[in-house]
């Protein structure tokens, strides 16, 4: 097989890679908000149930709950594999990365200073105007970094779904070098995901700059 | 008719009793500045008067409508507090100003997305605060543009621009250069002169004894002398305020 047509076949897995990593975006963000104030919720159970939770996602490895989210529903409950894989991939990812957020978010959301929440109550915001309009914008300003790191990681994850056998584009690329038994499918691997990492990065930038219009 | 009332206020943190049975009012248009030492509870007082903290009991009113009653010996705040917030306005030592928000956002967005109040008027009559603080010119700079007694006389306007009936100022000037407090000391003076109601717990005491119809020294939680500036700082007869404001004549 020449390179050409190797790109080209992988180039097809790469519309599946962009769709869980848009996915696990779409879904995670807002996701990870949520564990985040579960997270710092008065309410004790509240609190160390999610902790727990955050804990098992963050210290047991993706490709497990991949697996667990795909086929757990096959062993436990004899129902069929869900034919469409993006579903259960998305749902594994989504949770995993929601973990990763939710301690990314409360580590910025603590780093705030409590003159703000002072400043604010004492002009009558409501708890939830003061997060939306106070809190929220200059906790994303300051998460911004950590939440690059956290999705060029993630750029990278997408390659775990070839453990369920999910056609993105490493799958078909392994599949390619064991058929050929060629090395060169990993190469064309690394430079997809590189140059996709290399427009995160400039999107991330981008946004970055233009959140330091004011200093902290 | 007090503008603010706090009676028999008791406040503790864990053991440590920080106001004991505090008792003071402010009328309309009087200036009250409360000096004292490092922990005496000044800020407290400020805090618990501008429900930052939650006083153990007592009777905190503004125009005396009661923001706390006592029920046995338990102390129930109103459901309505952002009724009472609409009375003051803080004035905090570091500013806290929203450093997110231009000058003119930092004072209009509280008027408009609390009080709910038509945008463009309240821009004209901040844009009128401004001009009066001389700092029509930075109403779109970010607050880590300005210099800190800019920054501090925003966070005054930003106060005013609510429109309260009385403003508490915790140490105005102590965050700022020497060379930067006159600014803000004037627009305090300034403010007095137009019979704004005002709290001022400060360690400036030439300016207190200058501005204030009266003055509060607390010493261990607890008010132990208050009258007029000449009487407190010229010829007191309370040995510890003696003993506290020799340490600034020196
Ligand atoms: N949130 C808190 N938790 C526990 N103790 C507190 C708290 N806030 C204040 N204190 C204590 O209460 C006492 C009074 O503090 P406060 O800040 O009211 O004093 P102050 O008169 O404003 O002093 P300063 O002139 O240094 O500002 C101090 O002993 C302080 O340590
Ligand atoms: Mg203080």
């Amino acid at each position: 097989m020449d390179l050409m047509t190797m790109i080209l076949k992988m180039g097809e897995g790469l519309g599946k890679t962009c769709a869980i990593f848009f996915l696990t975006l779409l879904f995670s963000l807002p996701l990870g908000m949520i564990v985040a104030l579960l997270r710092g919720s008065k309410n004790k159970i509240v609190s160390s149930v999610t902790r727990f939770f955050i804990s098992v996602l963050r210290g047991t490895p993706l490709m497990l709950q991949l697996i667990a989210v795909t086929y757990g529903p096959y062993y436990l409950f004899h129902l069929s594999v869900s034919r469409n894989k993006l579903i259960p991939v998305v749902i594994a990812f989504a949770i995993n990365y929601a973990a990763y957020f939710a301690e990314i978010y409360r580590s910025g959301i603590d780093s705030m200073p409590v003159g703000q929440y002072e400043a604010a109550e004492v002009l009558g915001y409501s708890k939830a105007q003061t997060f939306i309009k106070i809190i929220l914008p200059q906790v994303i300003r300051r998460i911004l970094p950590s939440m690059t790191n956290e999705i060029v990681t993630l750029v990278k994850d997408t390659s775990m779904a070839f453990t369920v056998s999910y056609q993105e584009m490493f799958t078909i690329g392994k599949q390619i070098a064991n058929s050929q038994t060629s090395f060169t499918p990993f190469i064309v691997a690394g430079v997809f995901y590189y140059i996709f990492n290399a427009i995160v990065g400039f999107v991330m930038g981008r946004a970055e700059k233009k959140m330091s219009y004011y200093d902290m | 008719m007090s503008i603010l009332s706090m009676t028999n206020i008791e406040k503790s943190f864990g053991n440590l009793q920080v106001l004991k049975d505090i008792s003071f009012s402010v009328e309309e248009g009087e200036v009250v500045s409360i000096i004292g030492p490092s922990g005496s509870g000044k800020s407290t007082l400020l805090r618990c008067a501008t429900f930052l903290e939650t006083i153990d009991s007592g009777v905190i009113a503004y125009d005396d409508n009661p923001v706390t009653t006592m029920v046995g010996d338990k102390c129930v705040y109103a459901k309505n507090l952002n009724d009472f917030r609409r009375c003051f306005g803080l004035v905090f030592q570091n500013f806290n100003l929203f450093p997110h928000y231009t000058v003119l956002k930092n004072m209009m967005d509280a008027p408009v997305s609390v009080l709910g109040r038509d945008k463009e008027e309240v821009k004209a009559e901040c844009m009128e605060l401004l001009k009066k603080m001389g700092l029509e010119d930075r109403a779109d700079a970010y607050p880590c543009q300005l210099s800190g007694g800019q920054q501090q006389r925003v966070s005054i306007v930003r106060a005013l621009a609510m429109k309260p009936q009385i403003l508490f100022f915790d140490e105005p000037t102590s965050a700022l250069d020497p060379e930067l407090t006159g600014e803000v000391l004037k627009v305090i003076k300034e403010l007095a002169e137009e019979n704004m109601t005002m709290v001022i717990v400060t360690h400036e005491m030439q300016f207190a004894r200058a501005v204030s119809d009266r003055v509060i020294f607390m010493d261990g939680g607890l008010i132990v002398e208050q009258g007029d500036p000449e009487k407190v700082f010229g010829n007191t007869e309370n040995e510890r305020t003696k003993q506290f404001l020799s340490n600034y004549n020196r």
